[in-house]
């Protein structure tokens, strides 16, 4: 009986030392746990919401977000809308004197033209009966698209923003077609690096150990380089005017007049990101070679496999672990490209992530920016997820 | 040349020697397409013309063709007497208004701050994260690592939202975070490398004879995962060094750092001054991949010699 009880407290003993060795593995992980959720996962789960959230027009006019959210989209529009409307645009000019164009410019991105009908609003003296008044103002308001556009930009929870990805207007077409081109801009980089990646990968691997250290260290320096640095020099060299042009030139290949466009479009793109991107697909490939061991492929060989069979159908599956690992590492990566596209890119290379910069610097329109981000930080996710499933993150190495 | 040299077996038919040299002809076109980028900026920044391609007169091996005058223009950009001679109120002039020296003494500052931030947090996190009995390992790790994978675009539109909101948009305090949060991913991933081959016998041992957990970590497992603690804080370094969209987001002019700088120069003025700074930084990550190199011969032969 004794024993029994000794027992039970030694098991809770155990269970309690063991909790405490939980506790103090995690208070070591907690700091930085802490710093990441403060710098990082709070700063992107609010710019998730910013692109679903937006209090403007419900904050200010709370009535006619009301009467709005009832009106079934038939005209003549109900006098008490008209009334609420009219009432409390003009309060919101007593509020702040922005206000109503910040409101108008939220209607207008909904329905275009829809700036010069609402500032009127603000600006004259209107008198019962409202709607009638504002028909006076102006013919648009007797039909129903004006009205519509402010019930979209009403209600302060709503996924209108993503709305603006539809292709409908020509403005937004752009959206899509970028997000297309991103897509197609990664996977052919990936290709790219795949296939110049390989070769070097199968050269380290296999040649003596000191031969491949000093060569090693050229895929290393270009890693270790600048960013900025490495898209400098590929303007040196790409520009109408740069290293490769003249070269081609003087070695008489090529008309002094007929020098090919290689900068500011999709090809500098193209080749800038490989360049960048190409250490991140040799390292894995190298990583995994080395493991493969010389005898199976002897093996292949003494069994009458010619060399390429022997290659194909032995040594190059036992390499598809790092092949997909580089590969699936350099699409998560190009995907969200922005430096280089930026500053090589011109107008044709640009990819998904210098729209966003481009709203959110230039155009000022934070909701869609933050409604793309959303959308590429989803396929991200959802990529680096599966990475995590496939290869683990803690395999992931850089030197 | 040894590496010319074909070492395949007498048997191998001639189609084989010629895909070896093909194959070796691809590897060195490979090479060049990775080395020479980095390497044409290094001529190209002597240039005594503001071109951004080789002259004639460079061609020629023309003294006159080369000059160091880009170099000078580092520390003249932005002088209030740059044509004084040379001196110490020059110098002063230089370091304190020199648009370069305001954006190395920017980098310098964020990054080794950013770094001590890195590496003392991924460090501790990775200690943590390598005990046996660490909770939700997974899932945090994947946390931690995401600032890596998430594009660094969404993320600093992130901070510039919430910072902005929180009072840390435009000062140093919002852009040190910001880099050291980028730097933590390498920090763990490296530090955590360097733990899965520390034999946990070792603390056991050592609080046997008497160490209490902290004497342990600090005499026995410190200095043993110190390499790898080493490399993730250069990596963490170097990340802040090179950080620019952030910058870009959340900085003010008056805190441009150099890729900041660069950006800047890229996008406006196109000028040499680039190149020269370029060539100085290449030649820094040379020196920094070169002494990571020994240091890791020398660790591979600390390991050999017990052994031997």
């Amino acid at each position: 009986m004794s024993l029994a009880i000794d027992q039970n407290a030694l098991t809770a003993r155990l269970a309690k030392a063991e909790r405490r060795g939980k506790i103090r593995a995690f208070l070591l992980v907690a700091p930085l746990l802490a710093f990441v959720l403060l710098s990082f996962v709070i700063p992107i789960a609010n710019l998730v919401t910013q692109a679903f959230y937006g209090d403007l027009v419900s904050s200010n006019m709370p009535k006619t977000t009301a009467e709005l959210a009832t009106w079934n989209g038939t005209m003549p529009v109900p006098e008490s809308l008209c009334e609420s409307f009219v009432t409390e645009f003009k309060a919101a000019k007593v509020k702040d004197a922005a206000l109503p164009t910040r409101i108008a410019t939220l209607v207008n991105r909904e329905f275009s033209g829809s700036l010069s009908k609402l500032r009127p609003v603000a600006n004259n003296e209107l008198s019962a009966p409202y709607c009638g008044a504002l028909a006076k103002l102006n013919d648009e308001w007797t039909k129903p698209e004006i009205w519509n556009a402010i019930k979209i930009v009403s209600p302060s929870v709503s996924p209108r923003f993503f709305g603006s990805i539809r292709p409908e207007t020509e403005e937004n077409k752009i959206h899509l077609a970028l997000f297309g081109r991103t897509l197609y801009v990664a996977a052919a980089v990936t290709l790219f690096c795949a296939l110049l990646g390989f070769p070097i990968g199968f050269l380290l691997a296999h040649l003596p150990a000191r031969t491949s250290n000093l060569l090693m260290i050229i895929v290393l320096l270009p890693f270790w380089t600048s960013l900025l640095v490495r898209t400098t020099a590929w303007i040196a060299l790409l520009q109408q005017n740069g290293v490769i042009n003249d070269t081609l030139v003087a070695l008489g290949l090529i008309a002094d007049d007929q020098r090919p466009v290689m900068m500011y479009n999709m090809f500098a793109t193209f080749v800038a990101m490989t360049h960048v991107l190409l250490p991140f697909m040799i390292l894995p490939l190298y990583s995994v070679m080395t493991g493969i061991k010389p005898n199976f492929v002897r093996a292949a060989r003494s069994l009458g496999a010619t060399p390429f069979t022997a290659f194909w159908r032995v040594y190059f599956p036992l390499t598809i672990p790092g092949l997909g690992a580089g590969c699936l590492l350099v699409f998560i990566l190009a995907i969200g490209y922005y430096i280089t596209p930026a500053l090589v890119g011109g107008q044709s290379g640009q990819l998904i992530s210098n729209i966003i910069a481009f709203h959110m610097q230039k155009t000022l329109n934070w909701p869609l920016a933050s409604a793309i981000g959303t959308l590429l930080l989803a396929g991200v996710l959802l990529l680096y997820w599966l990475y995590n499933r496939l290869v683990g993150i803690e395999k992931m190495k850089f030197a | 040349m040894k590496f010319l040299r074909p070492n395949l077996p007498v048997y191998a038919s001639s189609l084989e020697i010629a895909w070896y040299f093909i194959f070796r002809a691809i590897c060195v076109a490979i090479f060049i397409f990775l080395l020479a980028p980095v390497l044409v900026i290094i001529p190209l920044s002597f240039n005594a013309e503001s071109f951004f391609s080789f002259t004639s007169g460079m061609l020629k091996l023309d003294p006159a063709a080369y000059s160091l005058k880009w170099y000078r223009d580092i520390f003249t950009n932005g002088m209030a007497a740059p044509e004084a001679p040379f001196s110490l109120a020059w110098l002063a002039d230089s370091w304190a208004r020199s648009q370069w020296m305001l954006a190395l003494k920017n980098s310098v500052i964020v990054g080794i701050f950013a770094t001590l931030l890195a590496t003392t947090l991924g460090t501790l996190a990775a200690v943590g994260l390598s005990r046996p009995d660490m909770p939700f390992r997974g899932p945090i790790m994947g946390m931690l690592i995401s600032p890596m994978i998430v594009p660094i675009v969404i993320t600093a539109t992130g901070m510039f939202f919430f910072f902005s909101k929180i009072g840390l948009a435009q000062t140093y305090t919002g852009l040190i975070m910001a880099h050291a949060l980028l730097g933590t991913p390498f920090v763990v991933i490296t530090v955590t490398a360097t733990l899965t081959s520390f034999d946990r016998s070792l603390i056991r041992a050592a609080a046997n004879l008497g160490a209490n957990p902290l004497t342990a970590f600090f005499k026995v497992q410190m200095p043993l995962i110190m390499p790898g603690v080493i490399s993730g804080g250069l990596f963490a370094f170097v990340t802040s060094f090179d950080e620019v969209v952030v910058v870009l987001f959340l900085a003010e002019p008056e805190q441009r750092t150099i890729p900041r700088q660069m950006w800047s120069g890229l996008r406006e003025q196109v000028s040499p001054t680039i190149l020269a700074v370029a060539t100085i930084l290449v030649i820094l990550s040379f020196i920094l991949l070169s002494s990571l190199e020994i240091s890791r011969r020398r660790l591979e032969k600390m390991k050999l010699e017990p052994s031997a």
